[in-house]
């Protein structure tokens, strides 16, 4: 919204409050370097090689840099980055898979990547294990278990602030349909590439927020960084095909938050580490930080239209928070 | 002559070679390259009209401010933005938000500058800004009416019950208008000095106002003085009705700001506690004029300048001034009021003479005039 069209927007609506609660200004994605309707579809599946013992490998290298970034217009926000993102990029495996990553230190401060998963103690990516210097780097190893929808985060200290600054990201396990008979077919619409993941809609969404003056308050509230980026422009969704959102919380400073859908209820599963359903017909799910999981919902008996969600704690909505799907 | 102007030009060509070679070499830069840059801000004044919310805020820092975004009780809110000082760096820019803020309740507005720094201003009490027609001038003028002239000129009704009465009683009231002057100048330094520190830091309000206080005082003690002789008399008291009228005019402030806040209440307690506070100046008025015969249009022209300023501070009010001008009116008041507590000693101390300057009936009189004030004081 230009700056000169507010005060005709207020003119135009007589209830004009009622479109109020916005941005001023478009935040540049491209100078940003991530566009939050782009990464909200994107997962990084790795390198793909087997190992001598028949197993599949998956690699990746992720660097942290030092990433100023446009977090709301016209505001920039001194943010450390993986791989120039955030939240970075979305790993995602298959139950049993060797992971190998590969984890290059590119910025001015000590960082590491701690996986939510099962692993050694060496390769937890804390002090004293799996750190990297600036310009230093360091591999992590190990096997993807359990499955469920997990996060990766630096975890040096202070943590607050290294992980507030951006440094996050979705770290996804698809269940093995072979290892789970007896719920085969819904752990193989889990699984990227199956024919029955096929017609979902799979979207990551990580709740996050920005403290740009340092008081340990958050001024800005998100779901992939960027306020308000879903509201201004809605996520086009089709109403044939089942959704399914990896949902993560890494908000810092304020203790929980939460997703709720407008005119609609999901499914929901706790760590996404269960093949049914922790809670059923569901419209709000409330989230400690760091807790994650995976909704599941269909519009198919909906009309189209523009379906609201965002975090019932109002604040957040209102400080940024707030989004819309388009149901076409 | 020459040699005069070479010697006045030279220091001259220096500063300004010094300052071109700051700007152009930048040596200081080194030093300050990865400092964040600095931001300082203040919001000044706030008008509120239906479904809009109105601010000023004045802007300093190493480089330009810039109001990114706006909260308005902790949501963003759509606003416009129009500078209204070109400052490179110290700026001034009005804030219009379309909002419809609730009578009564208090709002909340954060403005976030383009570094993620966050300005806070409280609104306490949200009521519409008073638009001025000539209805509502006309009331504000009765406002300042009752709170400046009319008791001044109560005050001033006392000056008979003056014209017989001892050495040592005129003393005593001599002494009693500098208590009650010294109980005004600590009064408008307090409010002086508090509205200087609303501003921002570089606009340097506190320095400010004392300046403003010494210079008054020192260019009214000149111009009293012009003459030859120290004023005494007719010229006394007037330079007493300015000093006072000065004052007034931060008083009809008061009640202006509190009656644009919505707070009427508070407003008609201030009305009758500075109407009664000020009858007492009316009678430090009268005290320089026992030994006269003042007509009454020079009655009416003491009481004039000593209230009408009421008014005028009374109307301004109602329209929420910039902290920084509100600082200097103070200055100017406390100097002018200074100036008179100056010149009413002198009298006293001529009158008294010498050795008699702090006499019993001397101390008594400025602690009276002071215990007088604070009594008052208290009603409002």
């Amino acid at each position: 919204m230009p700056l000169a069209s507010a005060a005709a927007l207020a003119q135009d609506h007589g209830n004009h409050d009622q479109f109020g609660n916005r941005l001023v200004g478009e935040v540049d994605h491209v100078a940003n370097g991530f566009d939050p309707h782009k990464l909200l579809w994107e997962f990084d599946s790795g390198t793909v090689s087997v190992t001598s013992d028949g197993r599949t490998l998956r690699e990746w290298t992720i660097t942290a840099v030092d990433h100023e970034f446009e977090v709301a217009p016209g505001i920039k926000f001194a943010g450390w980055s993986y791989n120039g993102r955030i939240p970075g990029p979305t790993l995602r495996c298959t139950e049993g898979d060797r992971l190998r990553i590969r984890f290059v230190n590119g910025s001015t401060h000590s960082h590491s990547m701690h996986f939510h998963g099962i692993h050694a103690a060496r390769m937890d990516g804390v002090p004293g294990a799996g750190m990297a210097e600036p310009g230093g780097e360091f591999i992590y190893e190990f096997d993807a278990k359990p499955f469920g929808c997990h996060l990766y985060h630096c975890h040096a200290i202070p943590l607050k602030r290294h992980i507030h600054k951006g440094l996050y990201g979705t770290f996804i396990v698809d269940p093995d349909p072979a290892r789970h008979p007896l719920a085969r077919d819904v752990a193989a619409s889990r699984l990227l590439g199956s024919p029955e993941n096929a017609p979902w809609q799979e979207m990551v969404m990580v709740m996050n927020a920005f403290d740009t003056n340092f008081d340990d308050e958050n001024e800005f509230y998100a779901v992939n960084s960027i306020p308000f980026a879903y509201f201004d422009k809605p996520i086009r969704i089709e109403r044939a095909r089942p959704l399914r959102i990896y949902l993560v919380n890494i908000t810092e400073f304020d203790p929980i938050n939460s997703f709720h859908i407008h005119a609609n209820f999901f499914e929901f599963y706790d760590h996404g580490t269960t093949l049914a359903p922790t809670h059923r017909t569901i419209d709000t799910v409330m989230m400690c930080q760091a807790q994650r999981g995976i909704i599941e919902m269909t519009f198919a008996e909906h009309e189209p239209g523009i379906y609201m969600f965002h975090a019932h704690q109002s604040e957040f909505a209102e400080l940024g928070w707030m989004s819309h799907f388009e149901v076409v | 002559m020459r040699a005069n102007w070479f010697w006045l030009a030279l220091p001259a060509a220096v500063l300004v070679l010094i300052v071109a070679l700051l700007l152009i070499w930048r040596p200081l830069d080194r030093l300050s390259q990865q400092a964040p840059p600095v931001e300082e801000a203040a919001v000044e004044r706030v008008n509120l009209t239906p479904g809009m919310i109105s601010i000023d805020v004045r802007t300093d820092g190493s480089e330009p401010v810039v109001i990114a975004q706006v909260q308005v009780d902790t949501a963003y809110r759509l606003f416009t933005a129009h500078p209204l000082s070109m400052g490179a760096r110290l700026g001034r820019t009005r804030i219009d938000i379309p909002y419809s803020w609730i009578d009564g309740e208090a709002h909340h507005i954060a403005l976030v500058t383009s570094t993620g720094a966050i300005i806070e201003h409280s609104i306490e009490v949200a009521t519409a800004t008073p638009a001025l027609s000539g209805e509502s001038l006309a009331l504000l003028a009765i406002v300042g009416l009752l709170l400046g002239a009319v008791p001044v000129a109560t005050g001033l009704l006392a000056w008979p019950a003056m014209r017989s009465l001892s050495p040592s009683v005129m003393n005593f009231l001599l002494a009693l208008t500098i208590g009650l002057l010294a109980f005004l100048l600590i009064d408008t330094i307090a409010e002086g000095l508090e509205a200087a520190t609303k501003t921002i830091g570089r606009l340097r309000g506190t320095v400010l106002f004392w300046v403003m206080l010494a210079v008054t005082t020192l260019m009214l003690l000149a111009l009293g003085r012009a003459k030859g002789t120290a004023p005494e008399g007719l010229r006394l008291a007037t330079f007493i009705a300015l000093g006072i009228g000065l004052h007034n005019l931060g008083e009809g402030l008061a009640v202006g700001a509190a009656l644009a806040t919505g707070e009427a209440a508070l407003a008609t307690f201030l009305v009758i506690g500075f109407t009664i506070h000020n009858v007492t100046e009316g009678i430090g008025i009268a005290v320089p004029l026992a030994d006269e015969r003042p007509r009454f249009l020079q009655f009416a022209g003491l009481a004039a300048l000593a209230g009408l300023p009421a008014i005028i501070g009374t109307v301004a009010g109602t329209q929420a001034v910039s902290p920084l001008w509100i600082a200097v009116c103070f200055g100017v008041g406390a100097g002018a009021i200074l100036q008179v507590i100056i010149e009413v000693a002198a009298l006293l101390a001529r009158r008294a003479g010498q050795g008699q300057w702090l006499s019993p009936p001397v101390a008594a009189g400025v602690t009276a005039g002071l215990g007088i004030m604070y009594a008052t004081a208290l009603l409002v």
